[in-house]
């Protein structure tokens, strides 16, 4: 394998998720929090295939392809809970939609 | 020889501006106070992360990337984006106060965990790679895997999408049937 190694790639990998989950915790906007959600799964895509060519498996590189899937989902549910929040004149912030918190 | 190290050397910098711009461009989809530029920062961080895959040869796996990200979930973002309008909010406003502080400790040990797990279990049998042929990760490799090994990865993956979809558009018309019942009461 030319050039770097593979744990270069899982560095950058965890570096993502990490500031993914920052997004998630500190960001009150929910569209910056989707956003965020995303780079924490771009983290896991990442390392999935750098284990996959690791390994010279096509496993990983599959289980890719279903995350993607998996991002586009939620990013459909997700927007669409966004758009239903704007419709009921609500405010979108994660801290002050609490109704449903027990 | 020569040739073989002047490649090397390619690999190496193209990785380390595509791991820079990948890096940059994550911490700042999260410091945006317009979620619109954090929209546009992603589509840059999807791309170099697009050349990273395909240094791993993962051919159809960067362009799956760009069509699907780029193509579907960052439009549909600005589309949003531009429906409910940009609500600025500002990360750090008011100074640190005591969840922010939690969610950088909380963060930070994750990563810090990642790091310490491949250093200190894996480092010595990461450095070797296996040999992979010039198939590996071409369109025809992974549709054969799809059909044959993956096949119920590939059919439960397009129920969750039509779940997904069919969801979406439930959650759109009946907020609006009670938004007009409310404008006629």
């Amino acid at each position: 394998m030319n050039g770097p190694g593979v744990a270069w790639y899982l560095g950058i990998a965890a570096f993502l998720f990490g500031t993914g989950a920052l997004g998630v915790l500190i960001r009150r906007n929910p569209l910056i929090v989707l956003l965020s959600l995303e780079l924490m799964l771009n983290g896991g895509n990442l390392a999935l295939i750098a284990f996959a060519r690791h390994a010279g498996n096509g496993a990983g590189q599959i289980f890719a392809l279903a995350v993607m899937a998996v991002a586009a989902s939620e990013v459909c549910v997700g927007l669409g809970l966004v758009v239903a929040i704007h419709r009921r004149r609500l405010v979108l912030d994660v801290d002050q939609l609490s109704e449903l918190r027990g | 020889m020569i040739l073989a190290s002047a490649g090397n050397v390619l690999v190496w910098i193209v990785w380390v501006g595509a791991g820079f711009a990948c890096l940059s461009s994550a911490v700042a989809v999260i410091s945006f106070s317009n979620p619109f530029f954090s929209a546009l920062s992603l589509i840059g961080n999807l791309a170099s992360l697009a050349v990273l895959y395909l240094l791993l040869s993962a051919e159809f796996v960067a362009a799956a990337q760009v069509l699907v990200y780029a193509g579907a979930v960052v439009v549909m973002f600005l589309f949003v984006i531009a429906y409910v309008g940009p609500r600025m909010e500002t990360p750090w406003a008011g100074g640190p106060n005591w969840q922010a502080v939690a969610a950088a400790l909380a963060a930070g040990s994750i990563f810090l965990e990642v790091i310490v797990a491949i250093g200190l279990k894996a480092g010595g049998r990461l450095s070797h790679s296996e040999h992979v042929g010039r198939a590996f990760g071409t369109p025809a490799w992974i549709g054969r895997l799809f059909l044959t090994d993956h096949l119920l990865a590939f059919e439960i993956t397009s129920i969750v999408l039509l779940v997904a979809a069919v969801g979406g558009v439930i959650l759109g018309a009946h907020t609006k049937r009670t938004a007009g019942d409310e404008a006629s009461a």
